[in-house]
């Protein structure tokens, strides 16, 4: 089963350096780098690449927002019954179909639906969210929060409660104590997080698909592969969501959240 | 007196009382309600979708009825999708809990070349994005000559379920291992008693709960799915089928519906049977991807 697994990634990589030929729509396998030069030197590859990493930075950004106060909220002011309440009910969701998750935002943001209700109601009326980027950017906050709050809320756990009362003692005010003691501590568990949010965001392509009607580098690969058959390409395509992971990572495990995963 | 005790148990950590300001508290309070209102609003307004009396996806609903439901249940396509979904479930936990127990009992007992990367692999369909999971098993099998069929689909699902039981019964055996496996043999029993009255009670309720969550998952896939289900038409890409004909909308929601509903039933059993290690093995779910994502 690994075997098998690996071998259709290894499978995958070097067909990325194979082309389909445009007049017999065969793939002739043999070395080029036609597929990366084509992605690097198209400016519409290169757009839909900058707005999905665009995309999956400002998805994780938000996410953090989200999620700090409500990690906060569990691992050190809650009361333990409370908190692991709390810890199954962000959980929870994540176990629903995720199909069924973009679903219901597409139903909440379609025109005439609920979000277009609400925002007529308080007088709003004139926001457009329907098939926007903004709509793809809420689905992805959505989906992504669950891992996000996680490991937070475990590096948070981990700080010692006397940590935060020798700083007061120390006569630290409240927002000093936290950019000096809480943050640095809680980063590892910020960066962990970032992970989920941000890999999840790159490869993504049926929430694009649903609630936009912009491309992402999910749509181009799922184009190519579905519509034109054009393997070599897609493979191509899909190493850079792989790249940028591999130095998202890299730098990822300098900040130390691998520890904190 | 009172201020000894503050003090005593201040140093042993059980208060922590007085960091945070109240109005910090009451805003953090805030922003935890806001959140949670965020993540169930959405879950609730699809079910309540699902009785929508008219076609329309207006809001307010005009009225409510059950009547998609039976429209829902007695229609064919529907029914072959969720039979195909459950096989490919059932197929998927049964492959997902031979290999996953027998990867864990692997890295957890033996030292052997290669084990590192047996626990690296394991996590990769996670890692991953699913769509290269997905194109990757795509071109192997188109490369293979194998047609597509139910059997495709179960390969592409255990990929990613393989680690969920892969976690709980490694948790598990990490946990309540130690010396009780010697101590059986020291009594005397063989190799296939320890295992029949000890190794397999001492598990069994990880591996409930990883086939549980094995099942969930693949009952919900779509990412990877696409790319291995050939025509073939899963539950989830019964959903994404019919989400652009507006005139089976309603249907869609009932579907909505049943797929929270049957996958939260299986997680909450899970949950149950690992108590309080859940949020940390729940917690251990792959992305849809995920994940799938």
């Amino acid at each position: 089963m690994l075997v098998v697994y690996l071998a259709a990634l290894v499978l995958l990589f070097v067909t990325s350096f194979w082309r389909l030929n445009p007049l017999t729509q065969f793939i002739e396998r043999t070395f080029t780098l036609q597929n990366y030069h084509q992605l690097l030197t198209e400016s519409s590859f290169r757009t839909v690449a900058i707005r999905t990493v665009g995309m999956a930075a400002a998805v994780t950004l938000t996410d953090i927002a989200l999620a700090f106060p409500v990690a906060y909220y569990a691992a050190r002011i809650a009361t333990p019954r409370v908190r692991n309440a709390l810890l199954v009910a962000v959980v929870l969701p994540l176990w629903t179909s995720y199909l069924v998750r973009v679903f219901a935002w597409k139903t909440i943001l379609e025109g005439g639906g609920p979000a277009q209700w609400l925002l007529q109601h308080i007088g709003l009326g004139g926001i457009r969210l329907t098939f926007s980027n903004w709509a793809i950017w809420i689905a992805f906050t959505y989906l992504w929060l669950p891992f996000v709050i996680l490991p937070i809320y475990a590096a948070l756990e981990r700080i010692p409660p006397s940590y935060l009362e020798a700083s007061g003692d120390l006569g630290a005010r409240a927002g000093r104590t936290f950019r000096q003691v809480v943050w640095p501590l809680a980063l590892p568990g910020v960066v962990a997080g970032s992970i989920f949010a941000f890999s999840l965001t790159l490869g993504d392509y049926i929430t694009p698909e649903l609630v936009g009607n912009t491309k992402f580098i999910g749509n181009i690969v799922s184009d190519k592969v579905g519509v034109i058959g054009d393997l070599p390409f897609a493979a191509a395509y899909c190493m850079v969501p792989v790249a940028i992971m591999a130095v998202y990572l890299f730098m990822a495990r300098r900040l130390g959240a691998f520890e904190a995963l | 007196m009172a201020y000894r005790a503050a003090t005593v148990s201040a140093a042993a950590g059980l208060s922590s009382a007085g960091v945070e300001s109240r109005a910090t508290r009451i805003l953090l309070r805030l922003a935890t309600w806001f959140v949670l209102a965020f993540l169930y609003l959405p879950l609730v307004i699809v079910m309540v979708y699902a009785f929508n009396e008219s076609r329309s996806q207006n809001w307010p609903p005009s009225g409510f009825t059950t009547h998609w439901f039976g429209v829902t249940f007695g229609n064919e396509e529907f029914r072959a999708a969720l039979w195909l979904s459950v096989k490919a479930a059932l197929g998927a936990t049964t492959v997902a809990l031979l290999l996953g127990s027998a990867a864990a009992f692997a890295v957890h007992r033996f030292r052997f070349f290669g084990r590192n990367v047996v626990s690296f692999v394991l996590v990769l369909p996670i890692a991953l994005p699913g769509i290269l999971t997905g194109i990757a098993l795509n071109s192997a099998i188109n490369f293979s000559g194998i047609p597509f069929s139910l059997l495709t689909i179960i390969v592409g699902h255990a990929t990613f379920c393989v680690v969920v039981v892969y976690n709980n019964v490694i948790a598990r055996l990490r946990r309540s291992w130690g010396s009780i496996v010697e101590a059986s043999m020291d009594l005397g029993a063989d190799g296939w008693q320890t295992f029949r009255h000890v190794t397999l009670p001492n598990i069994a309720t990880a591996l409930v709960a990883g086939g549980l969550l094995a099942f969930a998952l693949s009952f919900d896939e779509i990412i990877v799915t696409k790319f291995t289900a050939g025509a073939q038409e899963t539950l989830p890409i019964f959903i994404l089928n019919n989400i652009h004909r507006p005139r089976n909308r309603p249907l869609v929601n009932v579907v909505a519906l049943v797929v929270i509903v049957a996958s939260l039933i299986p997680v909450s059993l899970a949950q149950r049977l690992t108590q309080d290690r859940t949020s940390r093995e729940v917690a251990a779910r792959p992305s849809a991807l995920e994940p799938a994502p």
